[in-house]
């Protein structure tokens, strides 16, 4: 089941020519990875996704994005809608500076649901669902910002997650976090997968080939190669892949 | 000569300089005070003025000091506040924005009789509010907004990108970005723009002698004239009418300014501790 499809995608900043004819598929219920040197135009996709773009001056998108087989670039799209739909985490974790379990429940709270016992379930559920139940349930009320980096993206993961997400954008989620960490997060993101679609970019070719199905091989803003992450590291298909691959450049 | 020798000099001339600002300062304060406390009774802060001011109390121009001051704020903070979202969070930077920037920094320069003129001639004649605690606070209302702006903008931009992303992440709107997170967050900032201008309001008698009038009663609404202490300070003051109560009513607006500021900033700081 393909989540997210995209045909003849082109982005513009200005007059640069950031994502060129891109094509491609998003398997549901898997990891696909985006790999590729800094501004070859894997945030850019990204940001494709849940038009993010929009928020950029300048930006222009053509072409077609489909999740679930729908345009999400129709002429007055519900983009608010989409956005639920479509959680983006960043790079550097960023908690809001409220309490963790606020938290937890912004999404919800800005949605509208005002009680306190709903969300206190929704709360519950979201950070099980990031393995932070167990050990932050009797603090729910301290600062997140005395969180460790990792305990933070967590939460910003289960912030998500509470407003009922169905694919997560991840961009370089663990470029700020110790190996240790990293290792954690990949661990959830793998336990993810089965419930959620998900899409990350990574500076880290081994973070690529560990956890996700499917990678696509960024080079100035042209998608070189699709497929699946097996296939992709053992036998790529096209030179400037292999190149990359063996640390030729970037 | 050798450079720990300068270092010397520039460490004494620095702290010289700053002898010099905080001597003066607590110098004013405690003159005032000391001239003034000892009048200070219940019974000064209770009763009408008599005899133009030179015996009885300050009753009135306490009322109309916060009259005038609350007032003002009421009008000058949603008008600033607003501006400040519209110029950071509505708009893109461009010639209009900065225009509107321009002129506020004008503003913030304008000498406060200009704007006491301004508010003579459009509230209390054209708009025929006549001398009046609505015609005062309209002016120290007009007077405030370039503070408040600027300030509350500042604070508004020194909310990190990232929360509103966030939030447009989970399908919030911008209304939602700026209420939800990026008010509360510049919250601080903002209280300060708002107590530094309630500052400047509480102290101002020019631009009040010629809107909010000069009555020596007690204001029973918004249209009756009255006295605020800083005006009543400046009146009996300068017509020699009575030095002593002069200083009775500006150690009672020291004082009040003290209050304000204080009860402000303890405000603030438990607050910050919850957005820390």
């Amino acid at each position: 089941m393909m989540k997210i499809t995209s045909r003849n995608l082109n982005v513009f900043y200005e007059d640069f020519h950031a994502l060129i004819n891109v094509n491609l598929d998003i398997r549901e219920h898997a990891i696909t990875a985006f790999i590729g040197s800094s501004g070859c135009g894997k945030t850019t996709l990204l940001r494709c996704f849940n038009r993010m773009n929009d928020l950029i001056d300048g930006a222009k998108v053509h072409g077609e994005v489909r999740l679930d087989g729908k345009n999400i670039y129709p002429d007055g799209g519900d983009l608010l809608a989409l956005r639920r739909k479509v959680g983006m985490v960043f790079q550097r974790p960023n908690p809001f500076p409220l309490s963790i379990f606020d938290n937890c429940i912004y999404g919800p709270r800005v949605h509208g649901t005002k009680e306190r016992k709903k969300l206190e379930v929704i709360s519950e559920h979201a950070l099980s669902a990031v393995l932070l139940w167990e050990e932050l349930k009797d603090r729910l009320d301290r600062p997140a910002l005395e969180l460790t980096g990792e305990q933070q993206q967590r939460l910003c993961i289960a912030r998500l997650l509470a407003v009922n997400a169905e694919v997560l954008l991840m961009d370089e989620p663990c470029s700020t976090l110790d190996p240790i960490a990293t290792q954690k997060i990949e661990e959830l993101l793998v336990k993810l997968k089965k419930d959620y679609t998900i899409v990350i970019v990574t500076h880290n070719m081994q973070q690529a080939a560990r956890i996700s199905d499917s990678t696509g091989f960024f080079l100035m803003g042209e998608m070189v190669e699709f497929g699946t992450t097996k296939k992709l590291f053992r036998s790529p298909k096209h030179k400037r892949t292999q190149d990359y691959l063996e640390g030729r450049f970037g | 000569m050798n450079p720990k020798f300068i270092q010397k000099i520039a460490s004494v001339a620095l702290g010289t300089a700053m002898l010099v600002t905080l001597s003066v300062l607590i110098f004013i304060i405690f003159y005032i005070l000391y001239q003034g406390l000892p009048i200070v009774s219940m019974e000064f802060l209770t009763t009408p003025i008599r005899d133009m001011g030179k015996s009885g109390g300050i009753f009135p121009t306490i009322i109309s000091t916060f009259y005038l001051a609350f007032l003002s704020i009421c009008i000058a903070a949603p008008l600033g506040i607003g501006t400040a979202v519209f110029l950071t969070e509505y708009t893109r930077e461009n010639t209009v924005t900065r225009v509107i920037r321009f002129t506020t920094d004008c503003l913030a320069g304008i000498p406060s009789i200009i704007f006491g003129l301004f508010g003579f001639v459009f509230f209390v004649i054209y708009l025929g509010f006549g001398w009046s605690i609505l015609a005062g606070s309209l002016t120290l209302a007009t007077m405030m907004l370039p503070t408040i702006i600027r300030t509350s903008e500042e604070a508004i931009r020194a909310v990190p990108e990232g929360f509103r992303e966030v939030t447009y992440g989970l399908g919030g709107s911008k209304w939602q970005s700026v209420t939800e997170i990026v008010l509360p967050k510049a919250f601080p900032g903002i209280l300060t723009g708002i107590i530094l201008s309630m500052g400047r309001a509480v102290s101002e008698t020019a631009a009040l002698i010629f809107t909010a009038g000069m009555s020596l009663h007690t204001p029973v609404s918004v249209l009756s004239s009255g006295r605020s202490m800083a005006v009543h300070f400046y009146t009996i003051a300068r017509e020699g009418i009575s030095l002593q109560m002069a200083f009775g009513t500006a150690a009672v607006l020291i004082v009040t300014i003290s209050i304000i500021n204080i009860s402000s900033y303890l405000l603030m700081h438990k607050y910050m501790r919850k957005y820390a």
